[in-house]
C-alpha cells in the first residue's frame, strides 16, 4: 500500500491539505519506536545525501533535523552560514546552485528572511524541508506541536489552544495557527497588541487581549518564546512589566477552571514568558514536544524522500 | 528632415480639447497643420493613420535613469529609448543617481546625455538636499539654470518638515514644484511590504499605509504654510486621496501622481515572495487601488507617472526582504492604462492623454502637451486596440523587471516623434 | 485455514520445544493476525502463552530508493530483549524473500535471538533470494503474473487464500 506524497518541499503548512497533515502526524507515529530500540537507525533513507544550511543560529531544531536523518542512515553535512562562501556574500540562489551541482538529495534550511525556502525550492530540483523562514513558517515546529496535542487529548477537531507572547514576530505561530485551524482545532492568539499582526483575525483566530482571558478559554497553551530584541525594539516595555501582565504563572493557572496543558517551542525565557514552576509542572509537555520533533523530523524526511530527484534513475518493482 | 503627414487618424488634444478624425502635418520639426484633407508637401512620408490614435507625446514626471553610478542597469540613452518605445517623448529624471544630482554641474550632464541620445527629451530633477542626506538645502537656483524642472529627495523621504517647508519656500522664486516621496521612515522601518492580511501570512514586515498618509498631510499643511507647489509622488493610499481631495478643495498648490502598478495590482501580487511585487510605496488593498483610479477619473491625482525603476535582473533574483524597490515601467505604461483604465470606462482616451501629457506639462511647466500648430512636433501614434504580450527581451530598456512580464496589454506605440524627429518606429522592425 | 494454523501452531511447538523463551513476531499486515491466532493456540496446547512481536519491514525493504510514493509506515512492537529466544517470523505469502531478508536486518537491529524460523501460511514458490521456509500452511504455484490474496477475518471479514490468475507474463 502507498500514500500520496506530499509535493516536493515542505515549505509550510499553509498550502497543506488536512489530509496531507493527518499524513504526517500518522506517518510520526510509528517513527517514535525507531527512537526507543536500542540500536536507533533505520536504513530507510540509506544513501541519500542532505544539507542542513543553517543561515541562523540553531541549536534545538538543527540537532532534531541531525538525529532525524541519522536514525534513517542518511548522509548529512551541515552548513552554517559563517564560515562559509554564505558570509562572503555569495547569494542563496548561487548557494542553492553549488549544493545541488554536488548532488545532493535534500536540503533542510533555516533562513532569517521570510520566504527564503520557497525562494530555494523553486530553483532546485532538491527536496527542500523549511526549518523557519523568517517570521513565515516553522512547518516541523507546527507538526510537533500538534503531534504532542494529539498524544495527549486523543483528537485535535474542537481543541482550545491558546497560542501566546509574540506572534507578530512568530513562525511558530503561524505554522501552528494553519495546521491546527486545518484539522478542526479552535486556535486563538493572545499577547500585547504591538505583538500582534496586523489583520490575524482574519486568518480564523480568536484574538484574546488578556493572558488571564486565554487561561479561562484553553485546553493548551503554546507559549512563545520573547525574544529580547523587542524591548529594544519598543514593542514592549519591560520583560519584568511583561511577565506581570502576560507571563504565564502558576498563580494565573491555578484560577484556570481545568488543568491547561502547556507547550513551549522553547528556549524558554524562564520568568518573562513563563515561570519555571509552569515549566517544569506536571502539565508541561516540553520535554515531549523535543521527543515528538525527532519522529515528526523523520516523518517529513521518509514522506519528502518520496519524491526523487530526477536525477535518479531506475525504478525497481514492488514485492508482492 | 523629410515632412511628415498622418492621415486620418483620431487626433486627441486635450490641450486644445480636440478629438476627431484628422490628418497632422509635421514640418521642420514643428505642428504644420491639424485638419481635414491636409495635402502634403513634395517629399512627405505619409503615414496612414486610420483606426490609430495621435496624440501629443507622452511625458512621464517620474522615471529613474540610473546614469551616473548604475549603468548596467539603464543609461539615459538606454532610458530615453525605453521612453520612446512607449510613447513618451519626454521623461524627469529623478535625482538619486550615484553621486546624487544635487548641483548644476550634475544637472548639466544628465541635460548634455539627453541631447546625445536625442531620443525622448530627459529633464533633469534636481535634489532638494545636498547628497540626498535631508540636512541642507541644494543650490536650486543653479540647478533651474541648468535645466532641473524641479527638485525632489525621491527614493528618499524629506524626513525633516523643516527641510520640506524651506524647500517650498525656496522653490517658489523659481516656479519650480517640490516633489515628495511621502513615507515617515520610523513607521515605514524595515517593512518591505504592505501593511496587511498578506503580509502577516507571509511573515513579512509591513508598511502601514498611514506612513505615505502622515507625510502626505505634513506635506499639504506645509504647502498652504508657504504657498509652494507641493508635488506628491507615487500615492498609493486611499487615505491619501482623501487627504489630497480636500487639499485641492481648498484651493492648495497641490498636485499628485499614480504609477501605472498602483492603479493595476494589489498586495496579493506579493504572494509567493514574488519580488517583481515589491515596490515602495508598496502594492496596496483593493480599496486602496480603487480610489486610486477614482482620483485618476475626478482629477484628485492629477497625473500616471512610471516610477520606472530599473533593476539588474539578478538584483530581484534573491529573498523577497533584500531585494529591491522598484520595476520598469515605461514601455508598458500606455498599454496597461488603456487596459485598466480605458476599457473598463473609467477614464475616456482623452482624459487618459490629458492625465500622461497635458496635465504633466503643465505641472513641470514643459513644453509638450499639445498638438496646438507651431508647436514642437512631440507626438505619439498608437493603436488603442492593439492586444499584445510583454515579453522582457522585448524591452528597450536595459532592465527586465517588470511584473507584467507574460501578461497581455491593450493599446501600443507605433511612431514616436520628438521634436519632429521619428524617435521610434515600431513599423521599422525591431519587435 | 483454521486447520493449516493449528497444525502450523503444532509443529511451532514441537520444532521449538514448547512455549518457553518462544516469541512469534508477525509481519505486518497481515502476519500479525496471523501470528496473533497461531499464539491463541499454542496458548491452548501449552498452558503459557508465547510472547508477541509486530514487525514493519518498510523502513528496510531495499527498493525504497527506486519506488515513488512512499509506503504506509505501521507498528512495529517486539519484545524488550530477543537475546537467547528462539523468534518465529510470521507472514501471509512467502514470494521473493525480498520481506524476510529485509526482517532478518531488521531483527540484527534489536539483539541477538538464539535461532529465528520463518513460518507462512503459503509458499507460491518464485523465490528471489536463497530464503525458504521451515513451516509452511499450503504450497501453491503461482507465476510472476499471478496474484496471492490472503483474507483474514480480523480486516477482511472472512478467512481465505485466492489465487488471481493474472495474464502470463
Amino acid at each position: 500500500m502507498t500514500v500520496p506524497t506530499l509535493g516536493k518541499d515542505l515549505v509550510g503548512l499553509e498550502h497543506l491539505s488536512a489530509g496531507q497533515i493527518q499524513l504526517i502526524l500518522d506517518t510520526a507515529e510509528p517513527f517514535k519506536e525507531v527512537s526507543e530500540r536500542p540500536i536507533k537507525k533505520v536504513p530507510a533513507l540509506r544513501g541519500k545525501t542532505i544539507v542542513n544550511l543553517f543561515f541562523e543560529s540553531s541549536t534545538r531544531t538543527r540537532i532534531s533535523f541531525e538525529f532525524a536523518e541519522k536514525r534513517l542512515s542518511a548522509d548529512t553535512v551541515n552548513v552554517a552560514a559563517s564560515g562559509s562562501s554564505v558570509s562572503k556574500g555569495e547569494t542563496l540562489v548561487d548557494t542553492a546552485r553549488n549544493l545541488e551541482a554536488m548532488r545532493i538529495d535534500m536540503v533542510v534550511i533555516r533562513h532569517h528572511s521570510s520566504g527564503a525556502a520557497q525562494f530555494l525550492g523553486d530553483r532546485i530540483r532538491s527536496n527542500v524541508i523549511n526549518a523557519g523562514d523568517g517570521k513565515h513558517e516553522h512547518p516541523t515546529q507546527g507538526l510537533l506541536d500538534m503531534l504532542t496535542l494529539r498524544d495527549h487529548f486523543k483528537k485535535l477537531a474542537g481543541l482550545k489552544v491558546a497560542i501566546c507572547g509574540d506572534v507578530l514576530h512568530s513562525r511558530v505561530a503561524r505554522s501552528n495557527i494553519w495546521g491546527l485551524l486545518k484539522l478542526g482545532a479552535e486556535v486563538a492568539v493572545c499577547g500585547p497588541p504591538t505583538l500582534l499582526p496586523r489583520g490575524v483575525e482574519q486568518l480564523g483566530v480568536t484574538v484574546l487581549p488578556r493572558i488571564e482571558d486565554a487561561i479561562q478559554w484553553a485546553d493548551a497553551l503554546n507559549i512563545l518564546r520573547l525574544q529580547l530584541e523587542r524591548m529594544e525594539a519598543g514593542f514592549i516595555p519591560s520583560l519584568r512589566e511583561y511577565n506581570r501582565v502576560f507571563g504565564v504563572t502558576s498563580d494565573r493557572l491555578a484560577r484556570a477552571p481545568k488543568d491547561l496543558l502547556i507547550l513551549h517551542p522553547g528556549p524558554m525565557n524562564r520568568g518573562v514568558e513563563i515561570d519555571s514552576d509552569v515549566a517544569d509542572g506536571p502539565h508541561s509537555v516540553i520535554l515531549p514536544q523535543v521527543t515528538n520533533g525527532v519522529a515528526v523530523r523523520m516523518a517529513v524526511l521518509y514522506l519528502l524522500a518520496g519524491g526523487a530527484p530526477d536525477w535518479v534513475s531506475g525504478s525497481g518493482g514492488e514485492e508482492r | 528632415m523629410r515632412p511628415l503627414l498622418i492621415r486620418g487618424a483620431r487626433v486627441i488634444d486635450p490641450s486644445r480639447d480636440a478629438d476627431g478624425v484628422a490628418d497632422v502635418l509635421v514640418v521642420d520639426g514643428k505642428i504644420r497643420a491639424v485638419g481635414r484633407n491636409v495635402a502634403p508637401p513634395e517629399n512627405a512620408r505619409v503615414i496612414d493613420g486610420a483606426g490609430k490614435v495621435a496624440a501629443p507625446g507622452l511625458i512621464d514626471l517620474h522615471v529613474h535613469f540610473r546614469e551616473p553610478g548604475q549603468e548596467d542597469t539603464e543609461t539615459i540613452a538606454t532610458g530615453a529609448m525605453a521612453a520612446v518605445a512607449g510613447g513618451f517623448t519626454a521623461v524627469c529624471a529623478m535625482p538619486n543617481t550615484d553621486p546624487v544630482t544635487d548641483n548644476q554641474a550634475a544637472v548639466g550632464f544628465v541635460v548634455r546625455q539627453s541631447i546625445r541620445a536625442a531620443k525622448a527629451r530627459v529633464y533633469p530633477i534636481g535634489a532638494i538636499s545636498l547628497g540626498q542626506k535631508g540636512q541642507q538645502l541644494a543650490e536650486f537656483g543653479e540647478m533651474v539654470g541648468a535645466g532641473a524642472v524641479a527638485v525632489s529627495d525621491d527614493g528618499k523621504p524629506v524626513v525633516s518638515s523643516h527641510l520640506m517647508r524651506t524647500a517650498l519656500e525656496y522653490a517658489k522664486v523659481f516656479g519650480i514644484p517640490v516633489a515628495d516621496h511621502c513615507e515617515d521612515p520610523t513607521l515605514s522601518h524595515g517593512g518591505v511590504m504592505h501593511e496587511g492580511l498578506v503580509s502577516t501570512r507571509l511573515g513579512l514586515k509591513g508598511i502601514p499605509s498611514a506612513a505615505e498618509e502622515i507625510m502626505v498631510a505634513r506635506d499639504i499643511i506645509l504647502a498652504e504654510l508657504t504657498g509652494g507647489h507641493v508635488h506628491l509622488c507615487h500615492m498609493s493610499t486611499r487615505g491619501s486621496v482623501d487627504l489630497i481631495r480636500r487639499a485641492k478643495e481648498k484651493g492648495l498648490r497641490v498636485t499628485a501622481e499614480a504609477t501605472p502598478h498602483h492603479f493595476a495590482l494589489t498586495h496579493e501580487r506579493c504572494e509567493g515572495y514574488d519580488t517583481h511585487a515589491k515596490m515602495n510605496p508598496p502594492l496596496r488593498e483593493a480599496e486602496d487601488r480603487d480610489a486610486i483610479r477614482s482620483a485618476l477619473k475626478d482629477g484628485s491625482i492629477d497625473i500616471i507617472a512610471s516610477d520606472h525603476a530599473p533593476h539588474h535582473y539578478d538584483a530581484k533574483e534573491r529573498e523577497f526582504d533584500d531585494a529591491p524597490n522598484g520595476i520598469v515601467g515605461l514601455e508598458t505604461a500606455l498599454g496597461l492604462a488603456i487596459r485598466e483604465l480605458v476599457v473598463p470606462g473609467l477614464l475616456t482616451l482623452p482624459q487618459l492623454i490629458a492625465r500622461m501629457s497635458t496635465m504633466p506639462a503643465r505641472i513641470f511647466h514643459l513644453s509638450g502637451g499639445t498638438l496646438a500648430v507651431g508647436a514642437p512636433a512631440d507626438l505619439v501614434l498608437f493603436d488603442p486596440d492593439a492586444r499584445w504580450k510583454v515579453e522582457a527581451t522585448a524591452f528597450h530598456s536595459k532592465s527586465r523587471n517588470s511584473p507584467f512580464v507574460g501578461e497581455e496589454l491593450i493599446g501600443r506605440t507605433l511612431l514616436t516623434l520628438v521634436d519632429g524627429r521619428v524617435a521610434f518606429d515600431r513599423s521599422l522592425g525591431g519587435d | 485455514m483454521a486447520r493449516a494454523l493449528q497444525r502450523m501452531a503444532s509443529e511451532i511447538v514441537e520444532r521449538c520445544f514448547g512455549a518457553d523463551g518462544l516469541v512469534l513476531v508477525g509481519i505486518q499486515r497481515r502476519g500479525v493476525e496471523l501470528a496473533e491466532r497461531i499464539a491463541r493456540l499454542v496458548a491452548q496446547t501449552e498452558g503459557q502463552p508465547p510472547l508477541l512481536g509486530k514487525l514493519d519491514i518498510t523502513l528496510y525493504r531495499d527498493d525504497l530508493q527506486a519506488i515513488g510514493p512512499r509506503p504506509v509506515v505501521a507498528e512495529t512492537r517486539l519484545p524488550p530483549n530477543l537475546d537467547g529466544k528462539t523468534v518465529v517470523i510470521i507472514d501471509d505469502v512467502l514470494y521473493t524473500g525480498r520481506t524476510v531478508r529485509a526482517a532478518l536486518d531488521e531483527f540484527a537491529d534489536f539483539g541477538r535471538p538464539k535461532r529465528i524460523l520463518l513460518c507462512v501460511l503459503v509458499d507460491r514458490g518464485g523465490r528471489e533470494l536463497p530464503i525458504q521456509a521451515d513451516i509452511v500452511g499450503t504450497t501453491v504455484t503461482a507465476g510472476p503474473a499471478d496474484r496471492v490474496d490472503v483474507s483474514v477475518m480480523e480486516l477482511d471479514r472472512v478467512d481465505a487464500v485466492d489465487l488471481v490468475r493474472g495474464a502470463p507474463a
